[in-house]
């Protein structure tokens, strides 16, 4: 077996020392590791974004990280858009108000694309948002809704929300999640 | 804080409104736990083991080295199996466990491995030792049929069959009228071939499976869209009674039809029982394209036709090339090559489709259900027809087109629209008739899609003290948004907000049954089980009232939260519930049911509760250098019935239509000479991406509440991809003069149609 190694990353701002083999990639250790299961695995290959996060400011695939390359770095998954009082990212609002969330397995992925592209350019145009998603599948299509919200945060018309996420969903037991509506007004 | 006395449910949360999604806060957020994100510490991981290659003779499996790695638990063969090896299937049970003395097929896994990671499965799989002999193999339709092809299934899984020396595992016929005489009649008849490719329906959640011993009995945990009809096979596996068995199925992360029934989770069941531990089974994409994917179609078409246009005759045949077993393939073909004739009203028809075995992965349900395949041929050929004539292609369809209470297919369900006002809207959104841009041309297809044949679902509603409400409905949410549609039907009928309601699904200890989530069937069947629950609590509280109040209990009304009074003045709910429930307070309860049984003497064992209709105009333009199409305007519009909610019934109509896109103009399998797919995975098998979108994409719907469903609704999800592939194909035509007939329609192939046809060309 190989030596783990111990490395050092900052996850949605929260400094972590890990121990990780070295070839383990950076979404095992998000999702086995880290239980930061936001992140989705699906192609494995970097194909289809499932598994985007930020890495200091840039989108990435954790699925072609290797956790060790990610030492040192700072990371954001999806888990870290909300605030920390739990009110939703303008991003996050948007793709709720704007019905971009289908099956919503790509979500995570697509808003951290979405998040990416607007920190590094906040007003895209159409194009340079279809552009920024390309990495991104999503088989139910709400492309059309996707780039809707998008759009409507750089309109500036979708600020922090006021919806609030409900308490991390899951105890130990997994299967007939009842919906949490019991927000505020 | 969360109000101690609900407010009424506004217009937005009711019928008609577009509400947030229930459920999409979890899904923005990442707290939506699909079934690999489920914690489970002490489950064993799985991994199968298959060879590379399609048939083979299994002569020898050696695990020695597999299980010399520490922390290796099991590897599980046939042999380990109760024998004979337990065969399963929602149609024919011909699918064993795990491979039995060969494999079918590329990735027909021939044993399992169990160990304590991930990790450690993959590399105790990959030393399992296969010593096996590649057998000769049929991949095509030709191969399958020709006369000395080997046999996919040995005749003995077909006692009494005719065609049990064959590939054919069966010949659907549908015929009317005198097809001779027809022909005899008719002025211009247009012949034509057409071919569908094998595609996959890659939802981006891969397949998961997860099994436990779970007190007395077993817990399952599947992607599964039909957790109802896994619970009863599991059960009869492992012989335990149902209550014994509970099936948990986490909203599936996208199912369009792949993960209807079951695949692997009887192998992670019996490893799970060897082991007495929990064994979680996560795919990976390339292994779940080797688990499910659409049938591929071979299509011959003859259609006649009047001078004036009518269609005298269609004569059809189709083989549909489905896998090694049979899964529920054998349903699409016939369900889906049924209303092949299209939503013409025509005298004479005859279809013949077969379903022909290969060496290949089973095909399986797949959004649109066997029609898409047929409608490729069946409208391109009328396209043809109207060629011939010198028709326009929208008035040759208008003047066939069936009208309501038409009885188009005999003994079936009559038109149940005014499916011209779908086909007039679809022309005047999309400009028919207006003049194109040079090298621009238009397409139009119209569709239907059989809906549901039989169906039985129960949902149990539950008016709780304080006017909040929890609906229990077996359906499976894997996107189509049942979740939310459900909630608006309790919130109409009960006036609670939306977020007060409450809907509990995808735990058969817990749910009461429900058949199955399949053929755009929920906001109809499922819809009208909760809305039966909703009127008997209103029924329950119009004799509260009475009681209350001392008024005849049938002058009560109650409707959307409001009681009304004999005397002309109301009650809300909760001043008739609370003091109707008393000192002790409880709940109203209620148990609601839709069943639309079975006919044997119909073809399909029923006529279908709707039909699915679609019209699709599409403009596009070709780029003669390179053969890349672009789709410049796509229109679609589809007869819903009544939109419950219209903002998902627009992702669900465009999201049918990108689909569509995708095996028009990108998706196929290739395979090489010994069966093996080669373009396993997202690198080498592409679906449309944001770059690959329509320019413009206009997806309108009919209301006319003239469906069988919740306030007029008819099931919608599947049209969309109706048409889109002869659509597509004829504004290729429009556009270059060259008429394409297999799919899809890649850069090279339309480049390499272009080039044959260029010396003709301007």
């Amino acid at each position: 077996m190989a030596t783990a190694i111990r490395i050092e990353l900052t996850v949605n701002g929260v400094v972590r020392a890990i121990d990780v083999l070295p070839h383990h990639t950076l979404l095992e250790v998000l999702r086995d590791d880290l239980a930061l299961t936001g992140t989705k695995e699906c192609c494995l290959v970097g194909e289809c974004g499932a598994c985007t996060v930020i890495m200091d400011g840039r989108s990435i695939d954790a699925c072609l990280v290797l956790a060790v390359e990610a030492a040192g770095t700072s990371i954001r998954t999806v888990e870290g858009l909300a605030g920390a009082d739990g009110r939703l990212s303008p991003l996050q609002a948007a793709f709720l108000d704007r019905g971009a969330v289908q099956c919503g397995f790509c979500i995570p992925g697509q808003l951290m694309s979405a998040q990416a592209l607007l920190e590094d350019n906040p007003h895209p145009s159409h194009g340079e948002i279809e552009e920024g998603l390309a990495g991104n599948l999503c088989r139910c299509a709400c492309y059309e809704q996707i780039f809707e919200a998008v759009q409507a945060v750089v309109d500036g018309e979708s600020a922090a929300s006021t919806v609030r996420a409900p308490h991390a969903a899951g105890g130990a037991h997994a299967g007939a999640r009842s919906v949490a509506q019991g927000l505020d007004q | 804080m969360s109000p101690t006395v609900a407010t009424p449910a506004t217009s937005v949360d009711r019928i008609g409104g577009s509400p947030n999604r229930v459920g999409g806060i979890g899904r923005v957020t990442g707290a939506q736990e699909y079934l690999a994100d489920l914690p489970a510490a002490d489950a064993l991981h799985a991994k199968l083991v298959t060879l590379d290659c399609a048939r083979a003779r299994i002569i020898a499996i050696d695990a020695t080295e597999a299980l010399a790695l520490p922390g290796v638990r099991l590897v599980m063969t046939a042999d380990d199996l109760p024998q004979p090896v337990p065969r399963f299937g929602p149609q024919r049970e011909d699918r064993p466990v795990l491979a039995v003395g060969e494999t079918k097929y590329h990735g027909d896994p021939v044993a399992i491995v169990v160990a304590d990671t991930r990790e450690l499965a993959e590399r105790a799989a990959a030393l399992v030792q296969v010593e096996h002999e590649v057998l000769p193999a049929v991949f095509t339709v030709a191969d399958a049929r020709a006369a000395d092809a080997p046999l996919v299934q040995d005749p003995s899984l077909r006692p009494g069959d005719p065609l049990a020396g064959t590939n054919v595992l069966k010949e659907h016929i549908v015929a009317w009228g005198d097809l001779d005489a027809a022909a005899a009649r008719a002025e211009v008849i247009v012949e034509q071939r057409y071919t569908f490719p094998m595609v996959t329906q890659f939802a981006i959640e891969p397949h998961a499976f997860m099994a436990a011993p779970d007190g007395d009995g077993l817990a399952v945990w599947s992607t599964i869209q039909h957790p109802n009809w896994l619970q009863r096979l599991i059960a009869g596996l492992v012989k335990l009674p149902l209550s014994k068995v509970r099936v948990y199925a986490p909203d599936p992360g996208g199912g369009f039809g792949g993960k209807q029934h079951a695949k692997y989770e009887p192998a992670v069941v019996f490893a799970a029982l060897r082991l007495g531990r929990p064994v979680r089974l996560v795919l990976t994409l390339e292994e779940t394209f080797q688990a499910v994917r659409r049938a591929a179609c071979e299509s011959r078409v003859r259609t006649g036709f009047a001078r004036d246009g009518r269609i005298v005759f269609q004569d059809i045949e189709a083989d549909y090339l489905i896998g090694a077993y049979t899964d529920i393939a054998d349903r699409v073909v016939g369900k889906g090559s049924y209303p092949a004739a299209g939503p013409y009203n025509v005298e004479a028809v005859r279809i013949v489709a077969r379903s022909v075995l290969s060496h290949t992965v089973p095909s399986t349900a797949f959004r649109g259900f066997g029609n898409p395949q047929v409608n490729w041929a069946v409208e391109s050929t009328l396209d043809e027809g109207a060629l011939a004539l010198d028709m326009d292609r929208l008035e040759i369809r208008l003047r066939n087109l069936a009208r309501r209470g038409d009885r188009f297919i005999p003994f079936d369900t009559p038109c149940d629209g005014d499916w011209a006002e779908s086909v007039r809207l679809a022309a005047e959104r999309a400009g028919w008739g207006s003049p194109l841009p040079q090298g621009h041309g238009r397409g139009i297809a119209l569709g239907i899609k059989s809906g549901p044949t039989t169906g039985l679902s129960y949902s149990i509603v539950r008016l709780l003290l304080d006017g909040s409400v929890v609906v229990y409905a077996g359906t499976s949410d894997m996107g189509q948004g049942a979740r939310t549609v459900l909630a608006q039907i309790a919130a109409q009928e009960l006036g609670a907000p939306l977020d007060w309601v409450t809907v509990v699904m995808g735990d058969t200890a817990i749910v009461p049954y429900d058949q199955q989530t399949s053929a755009s069937r929920s906001t109809v069947l499922m819809g009208n089980a909760v809305l039966d629950a909703c009127r008997r609590i209103q029924a329950q509280l119009a004799a509260m009232a009475a009681r209350l109040h001392g008024v005849p209990e049938a002058d009560v009304v109650v409707d959307a939260g409001v009681v009304r009074l004999p005397d002309g003045t109301t009650r809300t709910l909760l001043e008739v519930l609370v003091p109707g429930l008393g000192r002790l307070g409880g709940e109203i309860t209620a148990v609601g049911e839709t069943r639309k049984d079975a006919h044997a003497d119909h073809p399909l064992g029923g006529a279908p509760a709707f039909f699915e209709f679609n019209c699709t105009v599409i403009e596009a333009e070709v780029d003669r250098e390179t053969g890349d199409i672009t789709i410049d305007r796509h229109v679609t519009v589809s007869d819903v019935g009544k939109a419950l909610n219209p903002l998902q019934v627009r992702m669900q109509d465009e999201g049918a239509a990108i689909m569509g896109l995708g095996h028009t103009l990108m998706e196929h399998y290739i395979f090489d000479e010994v069966g093996r797919i080669r373009n396993l995975g997202a690198i080498d098998y592409r679906i449309p991406t944001s770059m690959d979108l329509p320019r413009e994409l206009h997806s309108e719907h009919v209301e006319n509440a003239d469906g069988p469903g919740p306030y007029g609704s008819k099931g919608m999800s599947e049209g969309a991809l109706l048409c889109v592939a002869p659509a597509v194909a004829a504004a290729v035509r429009e556009a270059t003069g060259v008429s394409i007939r297999d799919l899809p329609l890649t850069p090279e192939r339309v480049w390499h149609a272009l080039q044959d046809r260029s010396p003709d060309q301007p």
